[in-house]
């Protein structure tokens, strides 16, 4: 895979892009960019018991999802996260209380990940009173203040100004927090992407950027829309640190993380990881996902799930007994089926909740 | 041969400055480049260079002059070697009373002008018009209605620029989660001067200058603003909020409500709106229409100081995101404000500026100096109008205006921006539903032309609604 670069080695990279070097990455088959890194960081027992707990959370979550979905219980759009767990669990693992989380519509893993309660997710999937926009959001637009998750955007690349105007307010604060703004390979093409950017290094905004590559932008594949599809040199105009992550591997997750997360803290301003990934489903529930082929994503569901590779590690390196991660999955699917019972017989939102929350009132 | 040197224009409204230096005095030699003195408007201090080559015979202008009049002749270069005293004789008006002989300035100032109807004000959409009087805009507002505040209250005579920075620097003063960002808000004093002093007075953490990017630092604010903090953002002018509008619109106005009422954005978008005077259809646009249009928005545009500072302030401590559309004809115009501790206005609530029995003309914003210029010459003729200043378009003080059409039967609205889907193309609409039965003649709307800000002045005089056709709808309700 290609290495983690040096950050201040991609900082002081002033050169031309080289046209030959995305190309080459391109080149590469998703399965080859995840080879095994000779000296992966390795966690704990706890650690990985902890990361398999959090990731498998999502993946039933989302299969479970995708189900109601096909059922005609969740309407419009859902787009699903299986496949890109590590990333976000592996951020998490490195964040503390009170960091900030934002994102764009691919946002079921990034609620579960910062707490958030299934049922109140799947509820406001299911568009009922219980979700946590009372049924007046949906998929692409949840929140939780008391999380510091603040959204699920529709409009993408828009939580990119957003997550940097969180940061503007840490700042501004000083309060010590980090934003961690999410993105896909398609917003990292956004124009508003760059304003932040430019405004984020000018103010040292502790943000750290985290661009989800996961190889497709809806059906367009990052060569056919990239001019540089090396995403963690998107900075390097700004003078901001890069690095590519191997986004399957939930251990190298967190160690990009915890640098660039640090980077932020301590006032040098934000920080790119592009985390390498493979969305296994399509772009949205209603994608037959003809621009790749079967084989590219059965090969990176065989040699590189990310769960697959906590749990190979928990049985094989911390001698944890299948019948205890069996457990696990009994636990985590009896969570998925009660955040579904709950999503499909609580109530509608009452017709007067159509004109509640438009304004606020105003303070005395 | 002789050469006047005319007070220049700094800007596309400036109408008069102060000589405030000489920085040659007569008999000196110049050269093109050279500066020649400094003259100082309520915006900006700027120097004026000669461009000519000669000596400078004389100052026609004393230093120390107020209210220089746009293109009054200031002084008078002769060529090298030219007779000094031809040219003194020459020299336009002597030196005392030179402000009082302003040659034609290149925009609508022209006061006491001929304002005759335009022949086809009732009908506003499609057609082209036959041209139609100049628009006159007075620089003296009439005194306005004002019982928003305890009777024998101090009035200060204050510019709708000062308002509104004496607002936001109140504000600052009171709560720390206020700030201000935007382009060219903190070193350069703001680009129309809204924000003179606030740096000084705030520093740079809280006055914060932006590179040219509204895009991103709409969404910034409006980030910001979801963790509780209260920006202010300023726009140089509206027209540059369209590339923030997803921001505006997407980010700030919905969340709320998208969030099931967990993350308000408590954020002021402010700015100009709507023409200023000969920047093309770029810089011209009028927005009130677009932004009423949203759920989730409050939209203000205020006529006079005091309500620009009211309304500010209040803007500022609302909960919810604001777009508080400025014009920057009026910005210079100068209004009684009540002198008050802590002057804040209610949102939401139109005032009736002149009282009339016979016909309710509603305006807003600039549209307020075409309603009370008709207004006053309407009541020569026998005509009283009431005229209604909405302050907010949304929400929309309906009531106000019923309860006026209720006594006088007769509606005309004006606003400056387009007809299709405007302003007064929703209060015809409420009208037509909530006072039905009071109403005489139908509503007619006043507007700006159905096409793009022409450039050229007479286009644009022609493009803008004016005081006739104010008065020509007015008599046309009326069946006079």
């Amino acid at each position: 895979m290609d290495a983690a670069k040096d950050a201040g080695q991609a900082a002081s990279d002033t050169s031309l892009p080289e046209t030959g070097r995305p190309a080459q990455a391109e080149a590469q088959s998703p399965a080859e960019i995840h080879a095994p890194a000779p000296n992966s960081p390795q966690f704990t027992r706890e650690e990985d018991l902890h990361a398999y707990h959090e990731m498998l959370l999502i993946r039933r979550f989302e299969e479970k999802a995708g189900q109601l979905y096909g059922m005609g219980l969740i309407g419009g759009f859902c787009h699903l996260y299986i496949g890109q767990e590590a990333v976000v669990i592996g951020m998490q693992m490195a964040s503390v209380e009170g960091d900030q989380v934002i994102t764009g519509y691919r946002d079921h893993g990034h609620m579960l990940a910062c707490g958030m309660d299934p049922k109140g997710v799947m509820a406001e999937l299911t568009g009922r009173r219980g979700g946590y926009s009372r049924g007046k959001g949906g998929s692409m637009h949840m929140f939780s203040r008391e999380k510091q998750f603040f959204g699920g955007h529709g409009i993408v690349g828009a939580q990119v100004s957003l997550g940097t105007g969180l940061a503007f307010a840490d700042a501004y604060k000083k309060n010590g927090k980090v934003s961690l703004t999410y993105m896909g390979d398609g917003a990292a093409n956004q124009g508003q992407v760059y304003e932040s950017f430019n405004m984020a290094q000018l103010w040292k905004l502790p943000v750290v950027y985290v661009i989800e590559n996961n190889r497709y932008a809806m059906g367009t594949s990052v060569a056919r829309a990239s001019a540089q599809t090396d995403f963690s040199r998107r900075g390097i105009s700004f003078g901001i640190p890069g690095e590519q992550v191997d986004g399957m591997d939930v251990r190298t997750v967190r160690e990009a993380a915890t640098r660039a997360i640090a980077h932020a803290r301590s006032g040098e301003g934000p920080y790119i990881l592009e985390m390498q990934t493979y969305r296994y489903r399509g772009h949205s529930m209603s994608d037959p996902a003809k621009y790749r082929t079967k084989d590219e994503v059965s090969k990176m569901r065989e040699e590189h799930d990310p769960i697959e590779m906590v749990r190979k590690r928990l049985i094989e390196m911390h001698g944890v007994a299948e019948a205890d991660l069996k457990a696990t999955d009994a636990k985590v699917r009896e969570t998925v089926n009660e955040s579904a019972e709950f999503a499909t017989h609580d109530p509608e939102p009452d017709p007067a909740e159509l004109w509640t929350d438009i304004l606020l009132e105003a303070r005395a | 041969m002789a050469t006047d040197i005319l007070m220049p224009a700094l800007s596309p409204t400036m109408e008069e400055g102060k000589l405030s230096k000489w920085l040659k005095k007569e008999g000196d030699p110049v050269k093109s480049g050279d500066v020649l003195a400094e003259i100082e408007t309520d915006k900006a201090t700027m120097e004026v260079e000669a461009i000519d080559e000669g000596v400078l015979a004389r100052i026609l202008i004393e230093e120390g002059t107020e209210g220089v009049k746009v293109n009054t002749p200031i002084a008078v270069i002769v060529a090298e070697g030219e007779d000094v005293s031809a040219a003194a004789s020459r020299g336009g008006a002597p030196k005392a009373d030179a402000p009082a002989q302003p040659a034609p300035a290149p925009d609508m100032q022209a006061e006491g002008q001929a304002e005759t109807p335009a022949p086809s004000a009732k009908t506003q959409d499609d057609k082209p018009k036959a041209p139609a009087a100049p628009a006159t805009i007075t620089s003296k507002a009439p005194a306005p209605v004002m019982e928003e505040f305890p009777e024998g209250t101090e009035m200060v005579t204050t510019t709708v620029r000062e308002a509104l920075r004496d607002a936001m620097a109140e504000e600052m003063r009171r709560e720390e989660a206020v700030f201000v960002m935007g382009e060219e808000v903190a070193e350069y004093q703001g680009a129309y001067k809204i924000t003179q002093g606030l740096l000084q007075e705030f520093g740079a953490r809280r006055v914060v200058d932006t590179p040219i990017t509204e895009h991103g630092f709409a969404g910034i604010g409006v980030g910001a603003a979801f963790t509780g903090l209260r920006p202010i953002v300023e726009f140089m002018t509206f027209n540059f909020a369209m590339q923030a509008i997803d921001h505006i619109i997407n980010s700030a106005a919905k969340t709320l409500y998208m969030s099931g009422g967990q993350l308000g954005c408590p954020i002021v978008f402010r700015g100009p709106n709507g023409a200023a005077a000969r920047v093309g259809a770029q810089h011209s646009h009028d927005y009130s229409a677009w932004y009423s249009n949203v759920p989730g928005l409050k939209v203000i545009a205020p006529y006079t100081a005091s309500d620009a500072k009211g309304l500010l302030k209040a803007a500022i401590r609302d909960p919810n995101p604001i777009i508080f559309l400025e014009n920057e004809i009026l910005y210079g115009q100068s209004f009684p404000v009540p002198k008050l501790d802590d002057f804040v206005l209610p949102i939401g609530k139109a005032r009736v500026h002149r009282t009339g029995k016979d016909v309710t003309i509603v305006s807003f914003s600039i549209g307020m100096t075409y309603a009370l210029k008709a207004a006053q010459a309407l009541a020569e003729e026998g005509i009283e109008a009431e005229v209604i200043d909405l302050r907010t378009l949304r929400p929309m003080d309906t009531d106000t205006v019923v309860e006026s059409v209720k006594k006088t039967g007769r509606c005309v609205t004006v606003e400056e921006g387009f007809p299709q889907s405007g302003i007064g193309a929703e209060i015809s609409a409420r009208l037509m539903v909530d006072a039905f039965d009071y109403l005489d003649a139908p509503v007619l709307r006043v507007t700006g032309k159905d096409v793009p800000m022409p450039y050229a002045a007479n286009l644009e005089k022609l493009a803008l609604p004016n005081v006739g056709e104010v008065i020509e709808a007015v008599k046309a309700v009326c069946y006079r």
